[in-house]
C-alpha cells in the first residue's frame, strides 16, 4: 500500500489537542483537589468537592487518551520517555489512586472522613507535581540508544523537574480558582479569587524563569526564538501572556465570572504553544522527530478513521453532561 | 540488590492486573443489571425497581470507582516496564488499546456522573439511557481488550520487519483465532460472577429478613439468569479448550500436566508436577477421559510437554492447580443453580435456610474462578508476551534496574492492600443496610464534625501561629 497522505501532521495535533484537554480538564480538578484543603469547612469541602464529582472521571480519561495516543501514534517516543519518567508517573499514577477513590470512599466512610480530606487534597497535589517534573525532564530531553531510552531511572529529578513542577502546583491551582469562582458563590467564591491571585502570581513567575532558562540549557531552543525572522513572529506569544496575565489579574479583582478561568485557559495556551514552539518537530527533545517515532502509516490510517468519527461524538456527550450539572453546585446534587 | 528487573516486572504486572480485574469481573455485570432494572422501573413504573437500582449504584459506585483508578495504572506498565514489548507490538495492537478508550472510557465516564447524580436533574428515560451507556461502555471495553490479549496469544494479521510487528488485515488482527472463545468465555465469566454476587446479597437480606421485596426479586433475577449462563459457560469453556489445543498446545499439556505425547490419555484429577524431572508424582488419574474432554474423541492424541524444548515451556505447577480450582469452582456453581431451580419449583426457594446460606458463601465463587482463570491463561502462555514469537525476557525496559522495580513494586503493593480490604469493607456496610434503608434521605454524615480546614497544621506553619 502506498501512502498517498502524511499522517504525522494529523496525529500531532489530534495528540497535542488531548494532552491539552487534560491539562485543562483534569488540570481544573486538580487544581480544585489542592484548594480544597484550603477550605475553611466541611460545608465547603463539600460543595467544592461536588463542583467536580460529575466530571472528574470524564477529566482524567483524557490522560488515558494522551498515553495510549502516544503509545498508537509515536510508539518509539511512548517506548523511551515512559521508562525515562518512571518513578514520576508511578507516583501520579499513586497519588491519582488516593485522589480518585476520595470521592466515594469520603462520602461513605464518616469515621475516616479526616483520612480521605487529606488523600484528596495531597493526592492531587502531589500528581501534579509529578505531572510537572514530567514535563520539566520531558524538555531536557533523554539519552537514546537503538529507540530506547539508555539512561538511569533517576535522571529526571534536576532542579529544572523540580521548578517545573512547583510550577504546574501553580498553574493548577489557578485553573481550578476559576473554576470555582464559576461553580460557587459567596466565601467559596472569595476565598478561590485570593487564591487565585497567589496562583497567578506564582504561574508568572514560573513562566519567566522557565522562558530564560530553557534557551541557556539548549542552544536549539535558543536558535529558534531568538533568530531573525522569529524573534518577530513568536514576539506575540510573551506579549500576549503578558496582557493575558494583566487581564486574569484584574478579573480576579472584579466581579467578574467566568474571566478568570478563561484567563488561565489563555495562559495555558500560550505556555503550550511556546514549549511547541520551542521543541518542533521534536517528539522526544533534540533526539527523535516526529516522523522518526510514528507508528506506521498502515497504524495511523486505521486509526484515524474511527478517531475522527469517535471523537466528535465524544465531545457531543461529554459536553451533554457538562450541561447536565451546569450553573452553580446545587446542594441537593452530588455527595451529601 | 542483584533482583531480576524481569521477574519483578512480571509479578508487578501480575499484580496490578491481578487486582485490577476483580473490578470488571463484577462491574461489567453490575452495569447490566442496573441497565435491566432502570428499564424495568421505566416499563413498570414499580418502586422496587428503583430501590435495587438505587441500592446497587452505590456499590457499583465504590466498584466502579477503584476499577478506574487501578485501570489507569494499566496501559502505563507496557510503557514503565515492557517498553520493548511496547515497541516491538505498537503498530498492531495500539490501536485496539485507543479503539478501547474512544469507544468505552469515555461513554463510561461522561454517563457515570449523570447515573450516579443525574436522577434529580434529567427525565427517567435519560437516566435510563445513562445506565444504558455506561453497561454498553463495559461490554466496548471487554470486547477491546480481549481482542488486544487474544492476538498477544493467538497473534494473527501481521508481518514481522526488523523486529517490529505490522499490521496486514485488520480483521485478523482483531477477530484473530482465540479471541470469539475468550470474550465470549471472559463476559460470560464476569456476567456470573455478578449473578453470584446478587443471588448472595438477596439471600443474605433474606436471612436477616431485611428488604424482603427487594432481596426476593434479586435472587429470582440472578437465578434465571444463572441457570443459563452456568451450563453455557460450560460449553464455552470446552470450545475454548479446544481452540488452545489447536493454538497453544504447550499451555493445554500444561493445564493437564501431560509430559508424554500420546493417544487415549487418562484425565489427571491430582498430581504434583515436578518440571524439573519431567514427571507427575502422586497422579490420580482416570482412563480415557483426558482425550474425551480434550479431543471429544476416545483415541484422541493429546501433546505432551516433552515436545517443546524445554526454554519453550510454561511453569506446569501453576496453570494444572488454577485450571482445577477453576473447573471446581464451576462444579459447585453448577450443583447450587440446580438446587435452586428445583427449591424454585417446590415452592422453597426463599424460605430453605440452607439453601440461603450456601447462596451467601458462594459470592466469591465468580471472583475465584476468574483470577484461576485468568492465571491459566497468563501464566499458560508463558515464556512469551507474543505467543512464540516475542519473549517475555526481551520486553521488559531495558533501562530498569532491580531495585527500580522493587522499589514500584513496593509502592502498588503497598496501595492496593490498603485499598482493596478498605473498599470491600465499604460495600460490605452497604450491603449490611440492604436497599430500604438506603434511601436518598439518609441524615447527613456531616453532623458533629468539627470545622477546620483540612491543611490547618500547614497553614498555621506558614502564618507562624502553630501552637
Amino acid at each position: 500500500m502506498t501512502q498517498v497522505l502524511d499522517l504525522v501532521p494529523i496525529w500531532t495535533v489530534i495528540l497535542a489537542l488531548a494532552v491539552f484537554f487534560y491539562v485543562l480538564l483534569d488540570g481544573f480538578d486538580l487544581g480544585v483537589g489542592m484548594l480544597y484543603g484550603l477550605a475553611s469547612d466541611a460545608r465547603s469541602r463539600n460543595t467544592i468537592m461536588n463542583s467536580i464529582a460529575p466530571v472528574w472521571d470524564g477529566n482524567e480519561t483524557w490522560l488515558l487518551l494522551g498515553g495510549i495516543g502516544l503509545f498508537a501514534a509515536f510508539p518509539t517516543a511512548f517506548a523511551v520517555i515512559i521508562p525515562a519518567v518512571y518513578f514520576p508517573i508511578l507516583v501520579m499514577l499513586l497519588a491519582l489512586v488516593f485522589r480518585g477513590l476520595a470521592f466515594e470512599f469520603r462520602f461513605r466512610d464518616a469515621e475516616n472522613r479526616t483520612f480521605w480530606d487529606h488523600a484528596f487534597c495531597y493526592g492531587s497535589a502531589t500528581a501534579t507535581f509529578a505531572q510537572g517534573v514530567v514535563l520539566g525532564a520531558f524538555i531536557q530531553g533523554f539519552p537514546v540508544r537503538d529507540g530506547q531510552f539508555a539512561g538511569t531511572s533517576f535522571a529526571f529529578l534536576t532542579p529544572f523537574s523540580v521548578l517545573t513542577g512547583v510550577a504546574l502546583l501553580f498553574g493548577y491551582g489557578l485553573l481550578g480558582a476559576g473554576w470555582l469562582i464559576l461553580k460557587t458563590e459567596a466565601d467559596i467564591q472569595a476565598a478561590a479569587r485570593r487564591q487565585g491571585r497567589i496562583c497567578l502570581i506564582g504561574v508568572v513567575t514560573a513562566i519567566a524563569i522557565v522562558s530564560i532558562w530553557t534557551p541557556i540549557m539548549s542552544s536549539a531552543v535558543a536558535t529558534r526564538w531568538f533568530s531573525w525572522p522569529n524573534i518577530a513572529l513568536f514576539a506575540p506569544v510573551p506579549v500576549l501572556t503578558g496582557v493575558i496575565a494583566l487581564w486574569t489579574w484584574r478579573s480576579l479583582n472584579s466581579k467578574a465570572e467566568a474571566a478568570p478561568f478563561f484567563g488561565a485557559i489563555g495562559l495555558f495556551v500560550l505556555a503550550y504553544a511556546g514549549i511547541a514552539i520551542s521543541l518542533f518537530p521534536m517528539i522526544v527533545p533534540y533526539q527523535l522527530t516526529l516522523w522518526e517515532a510514528a507508528s506506521s502509516p498502515r497504524t495511523q490510517a486505521f486509526l484515524l478513521v474511527g478517531t475522527l468519527f469517535l471523537l466528535p461524538v465524544i465531545l457531543t456527550y461529554s459536553g451533554w453532561s457538562y450541561w447536565v450539572f451546569r450553573g452553580k453546585v446545587r446542594a441537593d446534587v452530588g455527595y451529601e | 540488590m542483584h533482583f531480576d528487573p524481569v521477574l519483578l516486572s512480571r509479578i508487578q504486572f501480575a499484580w496490578v492486573i491481578g487486582w485490577h480485574i476483580l473490578l470488571p469481573a463484577f462491574t461489567v455485570g453490575a452495569a447490566s443489571f442496573i441497565a435491566v432494572v432502570e428499564g424495568l422501573s421505566l416499563a413498570t413504573g414499580r418502586e422496587v425497581y428503583v430501590r435495587i437500582s438505587t441500592f446497587w449504584t452505590k456499590i457499583f459506585a465504590i466498584a466502579f470507582g477503584m476499577g478506574v483508578v487501578t485501570g489507569v495504572i494499566m496501559p502505563f506498565q507496557f510503557g514503565t516496564n515492557w517498553s520493548r514489548f511496547a515497541s516491538a507490538a505498537a503498530n498492531v495492537l495500539s490501536p485496539l488499546f485507543a479503539y478501547e478508550g474512544l469507544t468505552a472510557f469515555f461513554l463510561e465516564a461522561a454517563f457515570l456522573g449523570v447515573l450516579l447524580f443525574g436522577r434529580k436533574l434529567v427525565p427517567p428515560w435519560a437516566h435510563f439511557v445513562a445506565a444504558l451507556m455506561v453497561a454498553i461502555g463495559t461490554l466496548f471495553s471487554s470486547f477491546w481488550i480481549l481482542s488486544a490479549n487474544s492476538w498477544m496469544q493467538t497473534p494473527a494479521g501481521y508481518e514481522i520487519i526488523n523486529g517490529q510487528f505490522f499490521p496486514k488485515d485488520w480483521i485478523e488482527v482483531i477477530f484473530n483465532p482465540s479471541f470469539p472463545y475468550r470474550l465470549a468465555h471472559t463476559v460470560v465469566a464476569f456476567f456470573t460472577t455478578t449473578g453470584f454476587v446478587v443471588l448472595g446479597v438477596g439471600a443474605y437480606l433474606l436471612r436477616r429478613s431485611r428488604s424482603v421485596q427487594e432481596a426476593r426479586l434479586m435472587m429470582s433475577m440472578a437465578l434465571w439468569l444463572l441457570t443459563v449462563l452456568v451450563p453455557l459457560q460450560m460449553v464455552i469453556g470446552d470450545m475454548h479448550g479446544l481452540n488452545t489445543r489447536k493454538h497453544q498446545p504447550a499451555k493445554l499439556a500444561a493445564i493437564e500436566a501431560r509430559w508424554d505425547t500420546s493417544k487415549g490419555v487418562p484425565l489427571t484429577l491430582f498430581a504434583m508436577p515436578d518440571d524439573r524431572a519431567e514427571h507427575n508424582k502422586f497422579a490420580i488419574e482416570i482412563p480415557l477421559l483426558g482425550s474425551l474432554i480434550l479431543t471429544h474423541d476416545i483415541n484422541g492424541e493429546v501433546k505432551g510437554l516433552k515436545d517443546f524444548p524445554a526454554d519453550q515451556r510454561p511453569p506446569v505447577a501453576i496453570p494444572f492447580f488454577a485450571f482445577r480450582a477453576m473447573v471446581g469452582c464451576a462444579g459447585v456453581m453448577l450443583a447450587l443453580v440446580l438446587l435452586g431451580g428445583w427449591l424454585r419449583w417446590r415452592g422453597r426457594l426463599y424460605d430453605t435456610r440452607l439453601f440461603l446460606l450456601a447462596c451467601q458463601c458462594a459470592i466469591p465463587l465468580g471472583f475465584i474462578a476468574v483470577i484461576a482463570g485468568w492465571f491459566v491463561t497468563e501464566v499458560g502462555r508463558q515464556p512469551w508476551t507474543i505467543y512464540g514469537l516475542l519473549r517475555t525476557a526481551a520486553s521488559v525496559s531495558p533501562s530498569l534496574t532491580g531495585s527500580d522495580v522493587t522499589l514500584s513494586l513496593l509502592g502498588y503493593m503497598a496501595v492496593y492492600l490498603l485499598i482493596y480490604p478498605w473498599g470491600l469493607f465499604l460495600m460490605l456496610r452497604l450491603v449490611r443496610k440492604g436497599p430500604l434503608e438506603t434511601s436518598d434521605a439518609a441524615p447527613a454524615i456531616e453532623a458533629g464534625r468539627p470545622a477546620a480546614p483540612v491543611l490547618a497544621p500547614a497553614i498555621n506553619v506558614v502564618k507562624g501561629e502553630v501552637r
